[in-house]
């Protein structure tokens, strides 16, 4: 074996809260760390269900969030409701192609983005495949890095409805859409956080 | 792979400590299973109001708007605009429209649908608020149960809504003026209702229009309701002067329809639903009493027709009969003159009661030519005469001329031709002539040098009056003034006069009582008057001045 020994084979588990090492010869169950009493475990509990779960339960509030309007615009009587889709090809007609590429990137392509790399990070250490072990470490870094900022929408919405408040001529108000946005890019975080990074590495049969 | 208990630097390290086991991390699942729930319900919420798809066809787009126009019955969104396209011919646009579930009712026959957009027209500012909230479609639903997937637009929303209290009636007339849909209808000028629509007569003769009158108002119309056309200001300058008639300013700029009930008995049953009405051109032809058939006559002026207008009255003894119809020249070889022909349209029931006896009267006399006949006859005659000194306008009137000359009538005629007498006018002329040399005749001149020197002889006269007759006046004034002072003063209670007259009468009393004393003494003493008095008691004193005895 060239590869350098992990905690496991050494028998030794480290706690994920205090970094306390302990050795731990057999199968882990009901440990604690004896230090600061955080459950010890090799992995994070259940972290290909949790992550599957999230992600799918993501993947669910997805199509309502592009389906349903996210925001009515009200601006001397032309009431305007918008879906994500709809106000980025508003945003391109009206003359900010900008705006409409960076809407389009963070609510259209990053939480499709977040939901291919997962899915393929979540098959892969299903699979203990040891295909691409390094990138696919390096994405799920980016996909922890991207986090909330695909909130950007609700963050526009939010905002917008705080700023624009000038009664009859202009009104902006948030509808169910930017909910099941917001839920959609939340669990797609905890989707993310619930997956182990290390699984990328357990490609032994036998790992735990 | 990993031996158990491999001897290794890491045995001092300690053991973990052991725990009870956490949850299940299964029920992790149960998220994903709540979206999906979340989704479902989301889904049957659409589909459940997912209505009826319908095609309305319109002349133009104009302010409707795939996926943003609405659909509209009483303000209340019922649907949506899905697309907007062009009809197969390119002559009309179909929009297509998602109602919801709750408007099923208005996908069948009968529903109208129109696009309201602000119009400004002469009868006011529709739809104001779709200048801020954009157009929409609005919708009328009928009573009609068939389902119904294709419609044909309005152009212009319904005056009408389905189901308005009111009545709607008819009314048939010669044009329609300055009449539209929309146009008011006024009861006592006050807005009662509206045209609703308007088509001509199969025939081209004339238009008929429909009416509505909200209710409450609609039991005004009676039975014998009159209506006329209150558009624009009737200004007519006849014969009898100018007249300047509206109805209001609104009417003037965008028409409308006045009724009332005509003055004197008349039936006040409300009319029902449709009935016909004939829409009189103004309020005096509307509230006149019905001309019956007209009757054309026509006459030969010898005289300049001047002033004549055509609609001129003809009047009878004064009461209006009738109007002039026409005016012609017609040529007269054998006088190389150029005689007038008048035709005029005479409605004999305008007389009222005369018309009844005369008609009763014509019975005798071999029908109305006849009774014309005796009328002519007795010498009923044609003239023109001035109804207006000031425009000239002219008038014909029927009267009986005194020593009219002998005119031939022939009852058969058709038309029939009335004998004329020569106009008034000419008269009028003389008699002016007349009068001016009349008033010429008087001589002013020697009046006006009379009159200077009757001024200055009164004016001599006045003067004397005032220099010498007054001030001799006011002495004698004066002198009478201080007589009659003096008497006053003379006959005042304590004028010194009065006092006198008292002292005086006074005195006389004392001297009579003296003297009775004396005559007493005397009676006594006779031998006094020789020897004198003895000393005697004396008389008594006698009271001082003033004191009453
Ligand atoms: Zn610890």
């Amino acid at each position: 074996m060239s590869a350098p020994p992990r905690a496991v084979e050494l028998g030794l588990v480290g706690c994920t809260v205090c970094g306390q090492v302990c050795r731990a010869p057999g199968p882990l169950a009901q440990a604690a760390c004896p230090r600061c009493g955080a459950v010890l475990r090799r992995r994070k509990a259940g972290s290909l269900a949790r992550s599957w779960a999230f992600l799918i339960a993501a993947f669910i509030f997805y199509i309502p969030a592009n389906l349903l309007p996210i925001m009515r615009t009200v601006s001397l009587g032309d009431v305007d409701d918008n879906t994500i889709l709809s106000g980025v090809v508003e945003l391109w007609v009206k003359g900010s192609p900008d705006l409409a590429v960076i809407v389009f990137a963070a609510s259209i392509m990053v939480p499709m983005l977040k939901f291919v790399v997962l899915a393929t990070l979540l098959v892969c250490a299903q699979r203990r495949s040891r295909w691409a072990q390094v990138q696919r470490a390096r994405l799920y870094r980016l996909v922890d890095l991207i986090g909330y900022w695909s909130m950007l929408d609700v963050f526009v919405v939010s905002l917008l409805t705080a700023l624009v408040r000038f009664g009859f001529f202009s009104e902006v108000e948030p509808l169910p859409g930017v909910i099941y946005f917001g839920l959609t890019v939340i669990l797609t975080m905890l989707a993310s956080m619930s997956f182990d990074p290390r699984l990328t590495w357990d490609t032994d049969k036998d790992a735990p | 792979m990993s031996d158990e208990h491999k001897p290794g630097p890491y045995d001092d390290l300690p053991e973990p400590a052991v725990r009870r086991r956490r949850l299940n991390a299964s029920l992790i699942w149960l998220v994903p299973t709540l979206a999906a729930l979340v989704g479902l319900s989301l889904a049957v919420k659409a589909w459940l109001q997912q209505g009826p798809t319908i095609r309305i066809s319109f002349a133009s787009a104009e302010g409707v708007e795939a996926d943003k126009t609405e659909v509209k019955y009483k303000n209340v969104v019922i649907g949506r605009v899905e697309a907007v396209d062009l009809s197969e011919d390119r002559k009309r646009v179909i929009v297509k429209v998602a109602l919801n579930k709750s408007a099923e009712s208005f996908a069948t026959a009968g529903t109208r649908y129109w696009v309201e957009r602000p119009r400004i027209g002469l009868g006011g500012v529709s739809g104001v608020g779709t200048l801020l909230s954009g157009s929409y479609i609005g919708a009328d639903v009928g009573d009609s149960q068939e389902r119904k997937a294709f419609f044909v637009g309005l152009e212009n929303p319904p005056a009408v809504m389905r189901g308005a209290p009111g009545k709607s009636f008819v009314l048939h007339s010669d044009d329609l003026g300055s009449l539209d849909i929309g146009s008011p209808v006024y009861y006592r000028r006050i807005r009662v209702g509206r045209v609703s629509s308007y088509q001509l007569d199969e025939d081209g003769k004339g238009v008929t229009l429909r009416i509505f009158v909200d209710g409450p108002n609609d039991r005004y119309v009676t039975r014998s309701a009159r209506f006329w056309n209150a558009s624009g200001v009737d200004v007519s300058l006849g014969a009898d002067g100018l007249k300047v008639n509206s109805q209001s300013l609104a009417t003037v700029i965008a028409g409308g329809v006045a009724f009332q009930d005509p003055p004197g008995p008349h039936d006040t049953t409300p009319a029902a639903e449709d009935t016909r009405f004939t829409l009189f051109a103004d309020r005096a032809t509307a509230m006149a009493p019905p001309d019956g058939p007209g009757q054309y006559v026509r006459m030969r002026f010898d005289q300049s027709v001047r002033g004549l207008a055509v609609g001129a009255p003809v009047e009878f003894l004064g009461v209006n009969i009738g109007r002039v119809v026409s005016i012609n020249l017609d040529y007269d070889a054998g006088r190389q003159r150029f005689p007038a022909l008048v035709g005029a349209l005479l409605y004999p029931q305008r007389l009222g009661r005369a018309y009844e006896k005369l008609a009763a009267a014509a019975a005798s006399h071999g029908g109305e030519e006849g009774l014309l006949g005796t009328l002519v006859a007795h010498g009923l005659r044609a003239q023109m005469r001035v109804g207006n000194l000031l425009t000239g306008q002219m008038y014909v009137a029927l009267d009986f001329v005194p020593n009219a000359p002998k005119a031939t009538f022939d009852p058969r005629a058709k038309p029939l031709e009335l004998p004329t007498a020569p106009g008034s006018f000419d008269k009028l002329q003389e008699q002016v002539v007349q009068i001016v040399d009349k008033v010429q005749k008087i001589p002013f001149d020697s009046i006006g040098r009379h009159l200077d020197d009757s001024l200055a002889g009164l004016d001599g006269a006045l003067k004397q009056v005032n220099g010498q007759l007054l001030p001799q006046l006011n002495r004698t004034l004066e002198g009478a003034q201080q007589t009659l002072h003096s008497a006053n003063g003379a006959l005042s209670a304590d004028a010194p006069l009065q006092r006198e007259l008292g002292d005086t009468l006074e005195q006389l009393q004392r001297m009579a009582r003296s003297l009775r004393a004396l005559t007493d003494y005397l009676g006594v003493h006779p031998e006094a008057l020789l020897r004198g008095r003895q000393d005697a008691p004396p008389p008594p004193a006698p009271p001082s001045p003033g004191r009453k005895p």
